[in-house]
């Protein structure tokens, strides 16, 4: 048998009905990185046929037919994944160290990736690995536009893969590129027509607990890359033509809060589960490195929706600048009282207010 | 398991992660679990006083949140101090709303 990790990451892989979801799974399938892979496939057809696509079927590909995976059988998603590892315990299966999951191109993906965490047996045996979403050139930004689901698939994704480039002109492939970096500047894009670098879209993953081992500047460059806060922010270069700010591509923006004053652990905790608990439906992705009171070495957060990842401690800053930096992406929440909002929070730390100079509203 | 309200599992909210190798928590000696705990009751109180809530700390293990008529729900960690203290005033707590940013900037 093989080595079975502690904790086995599930990948989400998602995008909109006909975005090239079957097709990058085939690929990535075939890749000899991903060989000790399970794959679970939902669909929301009476039929399922995507499994036929795939050339793969064994005892560690398992089809879940009955419904859209995110709303009617997350219970079922919970028991195909427990089914899995206990067999893979028992020895039924081959030793698999990954899990895919692909979602119907309906999925929200966030109820999905909360069922791993909230599934009390789950949660001691698997974590979230990153989530992969596909976008079609051709018909990608109509459909970020028009339907809900598709601007939150893309929102939430830890790798976005364009697909579909070699039949789009490259006029829509630069106005899908700049539409995506306003929804999402911080994952990474991939052209599907490239040569995949499995590794980089799923092996690495985001939310990992890799400890000491992390490099926190590829982190850092990663998540920061296109979102330079001293810089226009990436979402400044508008597609052709005027958004319409009720779509969803208006509605859903990215922006950097900096916070020059070392973060108090425990306010920053109160302030965000108040936050997620009320919003939480509209904060679809926090990302950030905090300078934490007392501590020497940043501190990692991630968070999509409601879910949060465990905050990773990172080995050291990468650069002289020690500020701490969380990327929010938003769906019609307004910065600015964002921004008052976790300053007003932070100062309730006692020890830190003393200090303060008086009249500054402390 | 939590004797009292029959709820499964243990405490895996972020905000006090588990103790494993590179996730950040403050849980991992019982001194300090205990200080985490009391600065949390302090801060979650300051923001809670307007509200008419008020926050305690239960035998190391729990929180019992009360509003001023001794109504009082136990929770078990930050996720479900919020919900609680929606269901228990039975209004919103924002912490966008200006009020509410407000109280939390004059707090004492």
């Amino acid at each position: 048998m093989t080595d079975v990790p502690a904790f086995t990451p599930v990948n989400l892989l998602t995008g909109f009905l006909g975005s090239g979801k079957t097709t990058l799974l085939r690929r990535l399938l075939a890749d000899p990185a991903l060989a000790g892979t399970a794959v679970l496939i939902n669909e929301f057809g009476e039929v399922g046929l995507d499994h036929h696509l795939l050339d793969r079927i064994d005892d560690t590909m398992v089809l879940l037919q009955s419904g859209c995976l995110c709303c009617t059988i997350r219970g079922e998603l919970s028991q195909a994944i427990r089914d899995l590892l206990g067999k893979r315990e028992r020895g039924l299966v081959p030793g698999f160290d990954r899990i895919v999951v692909e979602s119907t191109g309906l999925a929200d993906p966030f109820p999905i990736l909360s069922t791993l965490k909230a599934d009390p047996v789950l949660r001691h045996h698997v974590r979230p690995g990153n989530v992969v979403t596909t976008v079609d050139a051709v018909n990608g930004l109509g459909q970020i536009e028009r339907h809900p689901e598709s601007a939150r698939q893309a929102a939430v994704a830890d790798r976005l893969v364009i697909t579909k480039t070699d039949i789009a002109d490259e006029a829509a492939v630069a106005d899908l590129t700049a539409g995506l970096r306003r929804l999402n500047p911080a994952a990474p894009l991939v052209d599907a027509a490239d040569d995949l670098d499995v590794e980089a879209l799923i092996g690495r993953d985001v939310a990992a607990t890799s400890g000491p081992s992390h490099s926190a500047r590829a982190w850092f460059s990663e998540t920061f890359r296109s979102d330079d806060p001293t810089r226009a922010p990436a979402g400044d270069a508008h597609p052709h033509g005027a958004l319409d700010r009720n779509s969803h591509l208006g509605r859903i923006r990215s922006f950097t809060v900096v916070v020059d004053e070392p973060i108090d652990w425990t306010a920053f905790g109160i302030w965000l589960s108040m936050l997620l608990n009320r919003h939480g439906e509209r904060v679809l992705r926090v990302k950030g490195i905090l300078s934490i009171a007392g501590e020497v070495a940043p501190v990692a957060i991630h968070g999509v929706q409601h879910l949060v990842h465990t905050p990773v401690h990172m080995s050291g800053w990468p650069s002289d600048d020690r500020r701490s930096r969380i990327v929010f992406i938003v769906d019609g929440l307004d910065p600015d009282l964002i921004r008052r909002s976790l300053a007003a929070f932070n100062g309730l730390a006692a020890p830190a207010r003393t200090l303060q100079p008086a009249g500054d509203g402390g | 398991m939590c004797s009292l309200c029959g709820v499964i599992g243990g405490n895996e909210h972020w905000a006090d992660a588990v103790a494993r190798p590179g996730v950040y928590t403050r849980n991992t000696e019982r001194v300090d679990r205990r200080r985490e705990r009391m600065n949390r009751v302090r801060l979650a109180n300051r923001v809670l006083a307007p509200f008419g809530l008020s926050l305690a700390d239960w035998q190391g293990t729990s929180f019992l949140l009360s509003t001023r008529t001794g109504k009082t729900e136990i929770i078990e960690d930050l996720g479900h101090l919020w919900p609680a203290a929606e269901r228990l005033i039975g209004r919103p707590c924002d912490p966008l709303d200006p009020a509410v940013m407000a109280a939390v900037e004059r707090a004492p």
